[in-house]
């Protein structure tokens, strides 16, 4: 115990034995920690969503959860959250206002995910949030917060091509104040590439998704469905 | 630093205010200045980092004091290293399920209070040296005192940066934000602004004390 007098180096496996029994607590205490943790963490994430999905298609108060891929668009039940990729919004009267969609790319610092709405009706972009971002705070980080900017996702042309394969006009951003076609995106002044970021990832997730949304558009009830 | 053998004295206001006040991490011992510039650009970031910082400190001291006679001397770092680890852990997911929005801005910063100098600092040069209480209520100084410092430095990089204090728009509407105390640089200039102040401050103080009392306690200073 009392090793107060210059202590001779302890035997080695002393040492070992000691610092294996701090660890040992250490990584008890964590295991603790995360069981406590976890259910509210899950909780902010998936609340998080469900206000980033009612966020993008204004006037939804109700949300089913789908998964779209080639195979088809299939409904979730409410615990396959994490399969997800499509949640359609639904008004308090039960109509369809549109879906929401993820996307992504690479802005400044890191990649930024965001969430759009679209609906298939009007064959717009009628929302846009970010989801996760690390982009510089007050000047790319605007993207999320910019009202101007914002004001771009009002209804952004985001119509098919005859065919039902690709966007009839590419989704694309431009210097500020210069946007003149409905697809285009006014960017943000001193955040150039996270608007063109936010551009990019809009055009890449609307020319995969939105194409299989229109082949599978029977699956999606306009009028929404109890479970 | 005092020596291993020394008797602590009780505990006095000064035992709080030296960590707080004369040895301050920020300002006086410039230790923890990584999170202090990265994550003090708004008020609530400065006030949760620095709360957060000041758990891992408090905890981590106590826990250290406690095992100042079983730790051997040869392994302490390693040692302390993991009791502030798991400190950080448990904070870090505590955040996370608090709340969202202040996770992703202070980001990676929680997880790296682990190498803040500033509490290994504390665990090495006081809490491994001193009985529990003694090593908490320094711990608890030093915590305040760089809480104190990153909300000093927060909340005038938020007023200037943004135009708000804590979210709430101090300014009318034709404020122009200045984008670049937000910054990393921003951060600069205002920790330096500060030092020069806290500086001034404490010479004067110095000063002012230095005729009445200080001669014997400054030799004793030189004596250890």
């Amino acid at each position: 115990m009392s090793e107060k007098m210059e202590p001779a180096m302890p035997p080695a496996g002393r040492l070992i034995l000691i610092l294996s029994v701090i660890a040992l607590i250490s990584g008890v205490t964590i295991v603790f920690a995360y069981q406590i943790t976890a259910e509210p963490i899950a909780r902010n994430h998936r609340e998080r969503l469900e206000r980033a999905v009612f966020t993008v298609l204004p006037g939804a108060e109700q949300r089913v959860n789908y998964s779209l891929d080639d195979d088809g668009l299939a409904r979730l039940a409410g615990e396959e959250i994490d399969r997800a990729n499509v949640y359609a919004g639904y008004d308090s009267g039960g109509d369809l206002v549109g879906v929401a969609l993820e996307a992504s790319a690479m802005g400044y610092a890191d990649t930024i995910r965001m969430l759009y709405g679209y609906s298939p009706q009007r064959e717009c972009i009628i929302g846009f949030t970010v989801l996760q971002s690390s982009e510089t705070p007050g000047l790319g980080a605007l993207i999320a917060t910019d009202p101007d900017f914002l004001a771009n996702f009002e209804c952004l042309d985001a119509e098919l091509n005859e065919e039902q394969t690709a966007l009839e006009n590419e989704i694309r951003t431009v210097t500020r104040r210069d946007a003149e076609e409905d697809w285009e995106i006014d960017g943000i002044t001193g955040a150039t590439v996270s608007s063109e970021a936010v551009g990019r990832a809009l055009r890449e997730s609307a020319e995969r998704y939105l194409p299989l949304l229109a082949r599978y558009r029977d699956d999606l009830p306009e009028q929404m469905e109890a479970e | 630093m005092s020596s291993a053998s020394k008797q602590d004295g009780p505990i006095t206001y000064e035992t709080f205010m030296s960590g707080a006040w004369k040895q301050n991490p920020v300002f006086s011992r410039l230790l923890g200045l990584c999170p202090a510039l990265a994550v003090s650009n708004t008020a609530v970031n400065s006030l949760v980092m620095g709360l957060a910082s000041s758990v891992v400190v408090i905890c981590s001291s106590i826990i250290i004091s406690l095992l100042r006679n079983v730790i051997p001397k040869q392994i302490r770092i390693a040692a302390y290293m993991i009791v502030i680890a798991t400190f950080v852990t448990a904070v870090d997911y505590g955040i996370h399920a608090l709340s969202l929005e202040l996770y992703d801005a202070l980001g990676a910063f929680i997880l790296l209070i682990v190498v803040n100098c500033m509490i290994l600092g504390q665990c090495e040069s006081h809490a491994s040296k001193h009985r529990v209480t003694t090593a908490a209520v320094n711990a608890g100084g030093t915590a305040a005192g760089f809480t104190a410092a990153l909300l000093m430095i927060g909340s005038i990089r938020e007023i200037l940066g943004f135009g708000t204090f804590f979210g709430i728009t101090v300014f009318g509407e034709g404020f122009q934000t200045w984008a670049i105390f937000v910054l990393p640089p921003g951060g600069f200039f205002v920790l330096a602004v500060w030092l020069i102040i806290f500086a001034m401050v404490q010479r004067r103080k110095e000063m002012s004390a230095r005729p009445q009392s200080a001669r014997s306690g400054k030799e004793v200073v030189h004596a250890t």
